[in-house]
């Protein structure tokens, strides 16, 4: 192809001089990615195959994955957290992409005033704190305080209120959406340059083909935006399983009410760094913490192999 | 130029440095602590008095964010920069750098006769040979009430489990208060204030305790469920949407004078003393009939040991044995009504509903919360897991039952007690 062909004319003729430059250019990336990410890692999977016994720490081999999938109660804990960072994901797929598909979508009508405006309010919340955002809602949704129960009898479903953040049924839906409100701008700031990136050639002729409105939607656009969709798909796939802030600041590091919010974020933190009279265990917190990153890898991989090489990409 | 400032300003503050070096030529001793909130009372009333008396000795006392405490205490400890004095923590987290070698034990101590038993359990190894801290304050939980509300209602304090779910009624009847102001949303509040609160009637205090530290009883027993049992019936009188309620909302809803009863833990009092504009009184968890011996959690909170590599031991005895005098129990207990001292020796109070709290010392026997000593030591830990089930016994996610054969569950899993 074009790479091959260009790769060997450029390097039969002559030998190259040894291209310094590149080295000095990368040295400041690898390093600092190198002790801060990659060291760490490192020391992280490292870890999870010593305890600390009396002090000292010995290599146990894999006895701490065996304690973490073996153990009842530890593997309630963990397959309890699994379970809810699962359903945590999959409400964030089913609801924040679409939504920030479809903002996206209405955005980029060119008839559409104020804009600037919409694009501007709706991805605000990304930008705050997780802490401002966790207390906003609390207190939005508190039963006490909270415009909540108020906003909701002004069209008489007084009814539908109940105290959504301290049942267990509901709790991890509510922590749910409001992430999802806080997260919603990403999805749509990304479709909507890739929807901008379209060329207007490309749907003229479309209309041309009197391929227009919902149709052109579908046939054209979304097509072209796939892509796009699934980088979001795989950001919100790591995102949300490594997530915690969210959790810890409206929940509480126990994830109540009956660990029914618990995620592999707070599991592993609890674990790592102990809470109130739980003292923290490094090793355990290192187990976990490395389960969750072979999760993450294995996620990224069947995206990237099974599904980013199959996607059609088109070239304008 | 700029250099030139640059370097004398180093110059100077090196000078500085050696300056106040060479100034203290005495013992200065540095207090590590926890209690930021305290900074004042300690800068303004202990130290000073302290110093009075000590004129060779000068106290520093660096407090940090309560979060941060354990974790940055560790490091400085096994850095060899922590300072002389350190403000322990109750049990396991003490414990832990007692066996390191980190603290010193101070059985032999001036003063450390003046406290009880159950005081020095805290701060002891688990045979009870080595005290390696000064006691130096307790909380005591109880519940604290709007005599206000209870006057217009012609209510009185109750004594018995009788009398105190008529008044619950009564309030709810009225319809005008929240009969009682608690949450479950943050958990620790149903654990703390509700559990462990009203439990040691019913596993008769330090008996109990000791017997599940044995293994003689089992969470599953009669005398571990009923606590549970009782707090299921709490349910109808929280307020609208408890489940949600945190902390912060259920002291709000109370000195806002919204709530009647506030199940309480002592260390609310100085704050509740500012912000409510009613009367507050106070009752210790009623018994099952009048006449029954009463039990309260009175639970060691605060306590004082000596850095092993410190430089200044003599010194550091000295102030210790100060903080185990009863000059400093009512200097302490005054300037921080709700904070009690474990001194044997009865320290006058001027804030009444502290005098209320404490008195029930009297009559009642004291214990401490029944999961702090060892039986949090593992995974899973029985005081987390005890916040949980509290919350869902409340909730009636569990009914008492299971919540207790979960917890002793939980509990079997790693604890062999000693036969």
């Amino acid at each position: 192809m074009q790479g091959e062909q260009m790769e060997s004319d450029v390097a039969m003729p002559r030998r190259q001089p040894i291209r310094w430059h590149i080295a000095v250019f990368l040295a400041p990336a690898v390093l600092v990615y190198t002790a801060i990410m990659i060291l760490p890692l490192g020391g992280t999977l490292f870890l999870s195959f010593y305890k600390e016994v009396q002090g000292v720490e010995v290599f146990v081999g894999l006895d701490n994955f065996r304690t973490l999938f073996g153990n009842e109660r530890w593997a309630a804990d963990f397959w309890n957290a699994l379970k809810n960072n699962v359903i945590f994901f999959i409400i964030h797929m089913l609801v924040q992409n679409p939504i920030g598909v479809a903002l996206a979508a209405l955005l980029s009508i060119p008839k559409l005033r104020f804009a600037g405006f919409y694009r501007t309010a709706i991805f605000l919340p990304t930008l705050l704190s997780f802490v401002i955002v966790g207390f906003i809602w609390k207190l939005i949704l508190s039963p006490i305080w909270g415009v909540t129960p108020y906003l909701l009898s002004l069209v008489e479903l007084k009814f539908l209120f109940a105290p959504w953040l301290g049942k267990p049924g509901s709790a991890l839906i509510a922590v749910s959406l409001i992430s999802v409100w806080q997260y919603v701008g990403i999805p749509m700031m990304l479709i909507y340059a890739a929807l901008l990136n379209i060329p207007d050639e490309v749907l003229e002729a479309a209309e041309c083909d009197g391929i227009t409105g919902w149709s052109q939607f579908w046939k054209i656009k979304l097509p072209l935006i796939l892509p796009s969709i699934g980088i979001i798909s795989i950001l919100t796939f790591v995102g949300n399983f490594n997530a915690f802030d969210l959790i810890y600041t409206v929940q509480g590091a126990l994830a109540g009410p009956d660990g029914s919010t618990d995620i592999l974020g707070t599991l592993l933190y609890r674990t790592f760094f102990g809470f109130q009279l739980q003292l923290g265990d490094r090793t355990m917190g290192a187990t976990i913490a490395t389960v969750m990153f072979l999760i993450i890898l294995a996620g990224v991989s069947l995206y990237l192999f099974g599904i980013q090489r199959r996607m059609r990409r088109y070239q304008f | 130029m700029n250099r030139l400032i640059k370097t004398s300003l180093l110059a100077a503050t090196v000078l500085s440095g050696l300056a106040s070096v060479v100034h203290a030529e005495d013992a200065t001793l540095t207090i590590e602590s926890w209690r930021n909130d305290d900074l004042a009372i300690w800068k303004d009333k202990i130290i000073p008095a302290f110093e009075a008396k000590h004129p060779g000795i000068k106290i520093n006392f660096t407090p940090m964010a309560p979060t941060e405490y354990n974790a940055a205490l560790n490091a400085k400890l096994a850095s060899g920069t922590a300072g002389d004095l350190i403000s322990c923590r109750p049990f396991d987290a003490s414990l832990e750098l007692y066996n390191k070698g980190f603290l010193t034990d101070l059985s032999s101590l001036d003063g450390m006769g003046n406290f009880s038993p159950v005081a020095k359990s805290a701060w002891q190894t688990d045979d009870g040979k080595a005290t390696f801290c000064v006691p130096m304050a307790s909380v005591i939980h109880g519940f604290i009430y709007n005599k206000d509300a209870f006057d217009k209602l012609g209510l009185k304090a109750p004594k018995t489990q009788e009398e105190f779910y008529k008044v619950l009624d009564a309030i709810k009847k009225d319809g005008n208060y929240i009969p009682m102001a608690m949450g479950t949303k943050d958990l620790w509040e149903a654990a703390t204030m509700g559990y462990q609160n009203i439990g040691p009637n019913y596993w008769k205090g330090e008996d109990g305790r000791k017997a599940l530290i044995a293994g003689k009883e089992k969470l599953t027993d009669p005398q571990w469920v009923a606590p549970f049992t009782e707090l299921a019936k709490w349910k109808p009188y929280l307020g609208d949407g408890f489940e949600a309620q945190s902390y912060p909302d259920s002291q709000n809803l109370f000195t806002l004078g919204r709530a009647a009863i506030y199940p309480a833990g002592s260390w609310e009092i100085s704050g509740f003393n500012t912000q409510a504009q009613f009367k507050m009184g106070a009752f210790p968890p009623p018994v099952a009939k009048e006449g029954d011996a009463c039990y309260i959690s009175d639970h060691t909170d605060i306590g004082m040991g000596m850095n092993a590599k410190t430089k200044h031991p003599e010194a550091a005895k000295a102030f210790l044995a100060w903080v185990a005098s009863p000059e400093f129990a009512t200097i302490y207990a005054n300037a921080l009504p709700g904070f009690f001292s474990l001194n044997s020796t009865a320290v006058e109070m001027k804030d009444p509903l502290a005098q209320e709290f404490v008195s029930w010392r009297k009559d009642c026997k004291s214990t401490i919360r029944s999961t702090y000593q060892i039986l949090s030591r593992g995974t899973p830990n029985l005081e987390n897991e005890t916040w949980t089930e509290s919350a869902n016994v409340i909730n009636g996610t569990d009914t008492p039952e299971k919540a207790a054969e979960k917890l002793q569950k939980g509990l079997d899993g790693w604890y062999k007690p000693a036969k």
